[in-house]
């Protein structure tokens, strides 16, 4: 394994595959702060000229975290097929990006060499990649799930309805559900996060989200985003619950630090195929986002990129039916501003999609970053270019549970009309009889949420 | 209740600069949550409901939905974009939640319920936002003046930081702390000595936590500002936090302020908490509640 390169007639010796993957990421306050990141523009670059030439099988023969010591590597590289592996293994990461963004190589290419990738070598392709490297690959994969309707289809773009309310009201909730559902959103799901994180307020927000997609027979699946502990209970108590959802890390010790682990996931999976309401086979709702590692201080010394492109290597296991980056969640400390905000959500949105992720993007910002609502616009019009699966709707962007804004109901009829894109058929064919679209397009009806009064 | 008269003065400047740059002195932009009176329903201004939607299948139950929640619904429709001043008064309250930040809690509020103040690392605002490991961690100086202050293994802890927005602090510790003391009290609960942390960030705890070795540790802090409200508070409780101490052993009650969880009421349900984790020797996902 080479890790020598000169670039402008200074030579640069780097020690470890683990520094070439920190050093050739684009420039982000999270690997900054973790003390990982190149010192310079030149230092960058050598780090980008060196991994290009290492191949699929220096990566994988130097593992970063030994599967040993860590779970989430053991996921991983259980799921390498070794027969596809085996006839890559003498590409370069160069060659790789090169494979994935010739004419020839379509879905189905990308689809069959995934199943030979671990996320360490999807991690370090990335590196390589400019943005519309990343929106092009990306727009080539198509990833269908079903929980109870089917989501992900080329030309389509869906939405979570996220109507989160500061003291967990269920009224308050579901005026917010109705102008979501009026402006044609919430066929990815209808996920609330609650305040309190007890069975009894899951059970209750669960009762209720069903009992308005009963009401009008909506075609969708509710989830409510508590700890998978709390979920479980209030399952066990039998509440309505379409799927689970986690948070994840990319590390053993980062998701330990969520209070989870591989056992636990998988008891949560045996129990929503026994007692959940989603017909499936896809039953999870996981999120994800770079620097969650770091702020458990379980990064191991591996840079953001590659720790989340491990989120989807382990998420992949529980064949999920959406999974989300909240990219600008955690805040300035990982990415600092809007650029990096930019590049992150274009790169995990490609580093799920690889690995067959049905890929989502809570395109959001914090008021202590450097970004604001026009950024936001910019990322969404280059996720919808890239294929996003799916979206968050919040009430004009703004979460007023989360203290945080995404993107509203608005953005999500805007990229629709604009992207010519649509919501997934059998949430657009109840749209229809509802009366708020036709043809693809909102009707005079769309925005008054007091259809569902 | 203190007032804060410079937060009046300020939103009072803010709001004048706003309708000089829209140029108009008949656009009313009223940000909510730059009010002091906390928070309103983003689509109440003056405490009436406006309907903005043209001709709802049902206006009366468009103002109860609309009552219901500080969330921005019923704003209604321009093709698919939001109206202009729905949008303009979106802008405006991300103004103001840019400004929270940078400010600072008020002394003398420090003063009436006897905090003394200690900093952490964080140096400055910039580097706070940079740097969150420094500002879990309190200055040499601050350690000399802990260990001096305060009653070592207390049953509880009560220490209160400004985090990400002092503001936060100004407008709900005088409600959240005296019903909290009252709930501890009536449980039969000793309190150690409290204290202000400048620039903290949550796992300052378990730095904290080594020095004074407490049963249990509650934290309130200011949370990250949003639109609605740029004054929610969190309190963050843990059952003997200490180096090492993970996210998930920790519980924590958000949203704090007078449009979320009412403050005294959640003074009171804190109170109750550490009941539980003293009775249960756990906290985070291990508590049962």
């Amino acid at each position: 394994m080479n890790l020598t390169t000169t670039v402008l007639g200074k030579t640069y010796q780097l020690k470890s595959l683990k520094e070439v993957l920190a050093k050739a990421n684009e420039e982000k306050s999270g690997d900054q702060l973790a003390g990982i990141t190149a010192e310079d523009a030149k230092e960058r670059m050598a780090a980008k000229l060196i991994l290009s030439d290492l191949t699929l099988g220096d990566i994988r023969n130097h593992p970063l975290l030994p599967p040993d010591i860590d779970e989430v590597s053991r996921v991983i590289e259980d799921a390498v097929n070794d027969k596809i592996y085996n006839e890559i293994r003498g590409w370069s990461v160069a060659e790789l990006r090169e494979y994935l963004l010739r004419q020839e190589t379509g879905n189905n290419e990308i689809r069959r060499i995934s199943r030979g990738l671990t996320s360490e070598m999807v991690a370090a392709v990335t590196k390589l990649m400019s943005n519309l490297d990343l929106v092009q690959a990306a727009a080539k994969i198509e990833v269908q799930s079903h929980c109870n309707i089917t989501i992900g289809q080329r030309g389509v773009l869906s939405g979570r309805a996220q109507p989160n309310h500061p003291t967990d009201n269920i009224q308050g909730m579901k005026a917010s559900l109705f102008e979501a559902l009026s402006y044609g959103i919430g066929d990815a799901v209808i996920g609330i996060n609650p305040v309190i994180d007890s069975a009894d307020s899951v059970k209750n927000i669960l009762l209720a989200t069903k009992e308005v997609m009963e009401k009008w027979s909506i075609p969708t699946q509710n989830c409510v985003l508590a700890h998978i502990k709390t979920q479980m209970k209030a399952i066990r108590q039998g509440a309505p619950a379409d799927m689970v959802f986690q948070s994840l890390a990319g590390t053993e010790d980062g998701n330990k630090a969520f209070g989870i682990d591989v056992a636990l996931l998988d008891e949560a999976d045996e129990l929503i195929r026994r007692e959940g309401t989603g017909t499936g086979p896809n039953l999870w709702y996981f999120e994800t986002g770079q620097g969650s590692e770091l702020s458990a201080e379980a990064h191991h010394g591996i840079d953001q990129v590659t720790l989340e492109a491990r989120c989807y290597g382990l998420a992949r296991k529980y064949k999920p039916f959406i999974v989300n980056t909240v990219v600008g969640f955690i805040g300035p400390e990982y990415l600092y501003d809007s650029k990096q905000v930019i590049r992150a959500g274009l790169e995990d949105h490609f580093m799920g999609k690889i690995q067959q992720i049905p890929m989502g993007v809570d395109v959001c910002y914090t008021n202590h970053m450097k970004a604001d609502q026009n950024d936001m616009d910019n990322l969404a019009v280059l996720l919808a270019a890239a294929g996003v699966n799916y979206i968050i709707g919040a009430p004009m962007a703004d979460d007023c549970m989360l203290n945080y804004q995404s993107t509203s109901y608005h953005d999500i009829a805007t990229l629709r009309e604009t992207m010519r894109l649509r919501p997934a058929p059998e949430f657009e064919g109840w749209l229809n009889r509802m009366g708020i679209m036709e043809n693809g397009r909102l009707t005079p009806l769309a925005g008054d949420p007091t259809v569902f009064m | 209740m203190i007032p804060s008269i410079e937060l009046d003065q300020f939103v009072d400047r803010v709001m004048a600069e706003l309708e000089k740059k829209l140029g108009s002195p008949d656009v009313s932009v009223t940000t909510e949550s730059a009010n002091s009176n906390a928070v309103t329903h983003s689509a109440t201004d003056s405490g009436v409901v406006t309907i903005k939607v043209p001709q709802p299948r049902w206006e009366e139950g468009l103002a109860e939905l609309i009552e219901s929640t500080p969330a921005r619904i019923g704003v209604w429709r321009t093709g698919t974009r939001p109206l202009t001043k729905e949008m303009l008064k979106f802008r405006c309250d991300h103004a103001a939640a840019i400004d929270s930040i940078y400010g600072e809690v008020n002394e003398k509020l420090l003063e009436q319920f006897g905090l003394f103040t200690v900093d952490t690392c964080y140096e400055n605002t910039e580097n706070y936002l940079r740097r969150p490991d420094m500002g879990r961690i309190i200055t040499e100086r601050g350690m000399d003046l802990i260990r001096e202050s305060c009653k070592a293994k207390p049953q509880v802890q009560i220490v209160v930081s400004d985090g990400l927005s002092a503001n936060a602090i100004d407008a709900n510790l005088p409600d959240v702390y005296p019903s909290l003391l009252d709930s501890l009290t009536a449980y039969g609960l000793k309190v150690g000595t409290p204290f202000f942390v400048k620039g903290g960030r949550v796992a300052v705890m378990d730095h904290i936590g080594e020095l004074l070795q407490p049963d249990v540790f509650v934290l309130l802090i200011g949370e990250r500002p949003g639109l609605v409200s740029s004054k929610s508070m969190s309190a963050y409780l843990c059952y003997q936090p200490r180096k090492g101490t993970v996210e998930s052993d920790r519980t924590v009650i958000s949203n704090i302020h007078p449009g979320g969880t009412p403050p005294v009421e959640a003074g009171a349900y804190i109170g109750t908490l550490v009941h539980k984790m003293l009775e249960q020797k756990t906290s985070g996902i291990h508590l049962d509640l």
